[in-house]
C-alpha cells in the first residue's frame, strides 16, 4: 500500500504537471480566467486521465509495440468525446464556457505521457494512484492560479453564481489585465519564479 | 474576397494562436530558444495546418455531418491528423532530403500540437467555408511562426541579459510572452 500512497503524492509536488514538468499548459491558462471554469477542466481532465490509465493499464500487453501509441490515442479520444457529450448534456452553460478546450484534452502532452510512461509499465492499482496523484497536481495548479487572477483581476470571488467575497474598495479598481489572456502569462511566471526563489533558499 | 482576408488576419494578429488562444504552447517553449529551429517549427505548422484543414473539412461535411455522427469528430480529426503528419514526413522525405533534414525532428512532434488539433474544431465551430477555413489555417499558421520568430529572437537576447536568479530559464519566458501578448493586444483595434 505504500507505494499506492508514493504513487499519489509525487504527482502533486515532486513532479507536479504544471509547475515542475510544464506540461499540458494550453488548457491551465486559457481557461483559468474563472474557479467555476478551472473546476470544470480538472474534473473533464481527471476522469480522462484516470479512465485512460486504468483502460491503458489492463490492455498494453495484449498491444503491439508498434502501434502502441495510435491505440493510446483512440482510447483517450473516445473518452474525451464521452466527457465532451456528458458536460453538453448535463453542464451547457460551463461546456459553452470552456469550448474547444474540452474537445482538445486528447492532445494533452500529460494524458498521453501518463499512459505511455506509467499505465503501459505498470498495474492497474499503482496506474490509478499515479493518474489519481497528477491529475490532483494538475487540479491544485489551474484552481491556484484562477484564484489569483479572478480574485486581483475582478477584485471579487464567486464560485457557481453564489458570490463569496469582495475586496473592499479593490473590485472598483481591479487589475484588469490579469483577466485578459497575457494575464495568465503574468500569472504563472511570477508563481514559477516564486517557487523557485523558495526551493533556491531552501538549497542554500 | 475581403472576408477571406479579414479572416487570415484576424487569425494571425489578433486571435493569435499563442498569444491570444494558448494554442500550442509546448513547442513554443520548447522550440523558440534559437532562431533557427524556430522558423523550421514555424513552417511546419503552417504546412500541417493547411493540409489538415482541407483534408478535415471534406471529411466532417461529407462524410460525419451527412451520417448524424458530430460526436465523432474529436476521434476522427485526431487520427487524420496522426496519419497526415505521417504521409507528410514520408513526402517530404523522398522529395526533398534538405528540407526533410531541417524539418524531419519536428514532424512527428506536430501530431500532439493542440494548434493544429485546435484550427480544424475552430473550422467547424465557426462554421467556415471551405475556402474560409484554408485562409484561417494559413493566418493561424503565419501568425504561430511569426510570435514563435519574435520569442526565438528575444530569447537568445535574453540569454545573456542579467535576470534574476529565480526568474531565470522559464519564469522570464513567460514574462516576455506576457509583454509579446500586451503589444499584440494593439491589433485588437484592427479587424
Amino acid at each position: 500500500m505504500s507505494s499506492f500512497a508514493g504513487n499519489f503524492t509525487k504527482g502533486i509536488v515532486r513532479s507536479n504537471p504544471t509547475f515542475v514538468l510544464l506540461l499540458g499548459l494550453c488548457p491551465t491558462l486559457a481557461v483559468s480566467t474563472s474557479l467555476d471554469n478551472a473546476i470544470g477542466m480538472t474534473a473533464a481532465f481527471v476522469f480522462v486521465l484516470v479512465a485512460s490509465n486504468i483502460l491503458i493499464s489492463l490492455i498494453h500487453s495484449l498491444v503491439p509495440d508498434k502501434v502502441r501509441i495510435p491505440v493510446f490515442i483512440v482510447i483517450i479520444a473516445t473518452l474525451v468525446s464521452i466527457v465532451d457529450l456528458m458536460m453538453q448534456g448535463f453542464v451547457p452553460a460551463l461546456s459553452k464556457s470552456l469550448g474547444i478546450y474540452i474537445p482538445l484534452i486528447v492532445v494533452n502532452c500529460i494524458i498521453l505521457g501518463r499512459a505511455e510512461a506509467f499505465a503501459s509499465r505498470n498495474g492497474v492499482l499503482d496506474s490509478i494512484a499515479d493518474a489519481l496523484g497528477i491529475g490532483t497536481g494538475f487540479g491544485l495548479a489551474i484552481l491556484l492560479i484562477s484564484f489569483i487572477r479572478q480574485l486581483l483581476g475582478t477584485g471579487k470571488l464567486d464560485l457557481f453564481g453564489h458570490h463569496l467575497f469582495t475586496i473592499p474598495g479593490f473590485s472598483d479598481n481591479p487589475v484588469a489585465i490579469l483577466m485578459l489572456p497575457m494575464g495568465a502569462f503574468l500569472v504563472i511566471g511570477t508563481l514559477l519564479a516564486l517557487f523557485k526563489w523558495m526551493g533556491v533558499t531552501k538549497g542554500d | 474576397m475581403t472576408n477571406l482576408f479579414v479572416i487570415f488576419l484576424s487569425m494571425a494578429l489578433v486571435n493569435n494562436m499563442i498569444l491570444a488562444k494558448f494554442l500550442g504552447l509546448c513547442p513554443f517553449f520548447g522550440v523558440s530558444k534559437k532562431t533557427k529551429s524556430a522558423v523550421s517549427m514555424g513552417i511546419a505548422v503552417l504546412l500541417v495546418m493547411l493540409v489538415a484543414s482541407a483534408v478535415t473539412w471534406p471529411i466532417y461535411y461529407y462524410i460525419l455531418v451527412p451520417y448524424g455522427v458530430e460526436v465523432m469528430k474529436t476521434v476522427i480529426f485526431i487520427l487524420v491528423i496522426a496519419s497526415l503528419v505521417q504521409i507528410i514526413e514520408m513526402a517530404i522525405k523522398r522529395t526533398n532530403l534538405t528540407l526533410y533534414n531541417a524539418l524531419g525532428i519536428y514532424l512527428p512532434l506536430i501530431t500532439t500540437n493542440c494548434a493544429v488539433l485546435g484550427i480544424t474544431f475552430i473550422n467547424v465551430d465557426q462554421t467556415y467555408t471551405f475556402w474560409e477555413s484554408l485562409f484561417a489555417a494559413g493566418g493561424a499558421g503565419t501568425g504561430f511562426m511569426l510570435v514563435l520568430l519574435i520569442m526565438s529572437g528575444i530569447r537568445e537576447r535574453l540569454d545573456l541579459a542579467d535576470t534574476p536568479i529565480a526568474f531565470k530559464g522559464t519564469p522570464i519566458a513567460f514574462i516576455t510572452a506576457m509583454l509579446l501578448g500586451l503589444s499584440f493586444l494593439a491589433f485588437k483595434g484592427m479587424v
